[in-house]
């Protein structure tokens, strides 16, 4: 029979020790946002109403609501979408089913990476410098757009990427057997095959689209307009720009607004990314390879 | 043999096909290219807008050297971002302090001990606490965290170092928690069964034989922190004091770099030495934070290379 020796307790003690350690320091984690997150709600609630989210600001953004900004997000957002979703799909492509193993591939992974770290400020530089002054967008949805969209371009390729590498290669060597082409394989294997887990790549890049605010407050974003946009050569509000003037920038506002419009910010957010994650988890349940 | 006409013609698989192929290949591969494409395009413009500061009245002795920057006084603008550097090292530094211990803890946690359905619950929570955008973490520094510090240390300001760095590294520990675990993950079960086999406790397997074989994976996430601070603008701006000093202690109100930037293009004239100025910094931002993303990586490929 085996007996716990007095090195085997101590082990014990030890691992338990350490676990509970460990386990703090999660708790410790993860336990002040949700602190954050209670008192943003318990601030923040008793000013939403369907008619914050659909009047405009008025008396020097010090009342009424947030309608502007919520459609220029909108607008601010699709556009970025169409000009990033297929350069994104494009990229991943070409990394999942045609680079060789060669120092072109490490470079593209590595501009991806770097992509991804350059700061968003520096994102808002080069937005002003290239849409808003040389190809004279001017400060428009447009230059905003396709700022936000190169900025998240990572986000759509990693998962993207991610998505059809998981579709198994035996399907594509049965494709190419049967004679098709490359593309054929693509468009009638691979892509039906991951678009499921595209579209999480999409919804993740969209709620971190939403939030993005230094990249738009040169090259789209107004503080505040009366009008809603007409087209993408507009300027026009945006939620997080709107969350930073009205803390920062707008004196006498009452205390209850900005904590109203960063609920709504942070539920659209949390809200696509629970949706993301959700659609992550079920796609994986029923994966039948 | 040669082959008839007739032959070759049936040979030659270049239908519209095979040329639709071709068009695909050749617009995936521009689309595959894009990144090297923006990363050097993102150089050039912001280069392109600074560089005739840089040539004409930028001296880099004042620029590293000196904590005055007064751009817009008018008799004599200087360009010493000291203060600048030194404002976004501190809160980077700090928040790093915050951040690194409980983002290592947790993966260790979420990695090693937890398992089944509280390991998957910890995950999500942990991304969706990276999804919080950067904008609401400044409005938190300001708003609740700013009277917690004056009421708590009694001192007459709560946007300083302290505001600052806390905030970034709740930013940042989520992003790390999850690189890190990756690492973690990345080492084979093999290991720890040997290390087990051989009669070793659980903590004696994660001391002794994960964390060393995870440890540029480990290096790789503070790193990427590291990058994320230096590069975070909105909650910085919000939350620092934005006031230029060099900082002596964490109740100091500082300034960083990208707050800088943010506050001041909107005000200044395009092309003045001031508008050509921050494009400066934002150079010596992008060219930083490429550095610091570079080293990472070629940390992480290190470690598959060996």
């Amino acid at each position: 029979m085996f007996e716990a020796t007095e090195i085997n307790m101590r082990h014990r003690r030890t691992e338990v020790l350490f676990r509970l350690l460990f386990g703090m320091m999660t708790i410790l984690l993860i336990l002040p946002v949700a602190l954050i997150l209670g008192i943003l709600i318990y601030k923040g609630a008793p000013v939403l109403s369907l008619d914050f989210l659909l009047s405009e600001p008025t008396n020097g953004m010090t009342a009424g609501g947030i309608f502007p900004a919520l459609v220029g997000t909108i607008w601010l957002v699709a556009v970025a979408l169409i000009a990033s979703l297929p350069v994104g799909v494009a990229a991943a492509l070409y990394l999942s089913e045609y680079a060789p193993n060669n120092w072109l591939t490490r470079a593209i992974n590595l501009a991806i990476i770097n992509l991804a770290g350059v700061p968003s400020i520096v994102h808002a530089l080069f937005g002003v410098g290239a849409f808003v002054l040389f190809f004279k967008f001017g400060t428009s949805i447009l230059a905003a757009s396709l700022t936000l969209a190169i900025m998240t371009l990572p986000v759509v390729i990693v998962s993207t990427r991610e998505a059809m590498q998981a579709v198994p290669q035996a399907f594509r060597e049965a494709c190419w057997n049967m004679g098709a082409t490359r593309w054929q394989t693509i468009r009638r294997v691979v892509l039906p095959n991951s678009i499921s887990g595209i579209l999480t790549g999409v919804i993740l890049e969209v709620s971190r689209t939403v939030g993005e605010t230094a990249p738009i407050m040169f090259t789209g974003a107004a503080f505040f307009l009366p009008f809603l946009p007409q087209s993408v050569f507009d300027q026009t509000m945006a939620m997080s720009l709107h969350l930073f003037v009205i803390s920062t920038q707008v004196p006498n506002v009452p205390e209850g607004l900005p904590y109203g419009v960063a609920l709504v910010l942070i539920a659209m957010v949390l809200s696509m990314n629970a949706i993301s994650i959700a659609f992550r988890m079920y796609l994986r349940n029923k994966k039948k390879w | 043999m040669r082959a008839s006409p007739a032959d070759q013609t049936i040979l030659d698989r270049r239908n519209l096909d095979w040329y639709i192929d071709k068009v695909v290949q050749v617009l995936v591969f521009v689309g595959g290219i894009s990144a090297i494409i923006f990363i050097i395009g993102i150089f050039v413009f912001i280069t392109r807008e600074g560089i005739g500061f840089i040539f004409s009245s930028w001296d880099p002795i004042e620029f590293f050297t000196s904590p005055r920057w007064a751009p817009t006084s008018s008799h004599n603008p200087t360009y010493g971002a000291l203060a600048l550097i030194l404002g976004t090292a501190s809160v980077t530094g700090l928040a790093m302090i915050v951040a690194v211990p409980f983002s290592l803890g947790a993966a260790i946690y979420i990695g090693e001990f937890a398992s089944g359905k509280t390991r998957e619950s910890l995950k999500v929570l942990v991304e969706l606490l990276a999804a919080i955008p950067s904008v609401v973490w400044g409005f938190i520094g300001l708003s609740i965290l700013n009277p917690l510090i004056i009421q708590w240390f009694n001192v007459p300001i709560g946007l300083n170092v302290l505001n600052a760095g806390v905030i970034l590294g709740l930013m940042a520990a989520p992003i790390m928690t999850t690189i890190a675990e990756d690492a973690l993950k990345a080492v084979p079960d093999t290991y720890r069964e040997a290390a087990e086999a051989m009669g070793a406790a659980r903590w004696q397997v994660i001391f002794k034989v994960v964390l060393p074989a995870a440890k540029p994976g480990l290096l790789a996430a503070v790193l990427l922190g590291v990058g994320r601070g230096f590069g975070e603008t909105m909650a910085v701006l919000m939350a620092s004091g934005h006031s230029i000093n060099i900082p002596t202690s964490i109740f100091d109100s500082v300034r960083a770099l990208t707050a800088t930037i943010a506050a001041e293009l909107g005000e200044t004239a395009h092309g003045s030495d001031h508008y050509q100025a921050l494009f400066v910094l934002g150079i010596f931002l992008f060219l930083i934070t490429f550095l610091i993303n570079l080293t990472a990586d070629l940390v992480v490929r290190g470690i598959r290379n060996r």
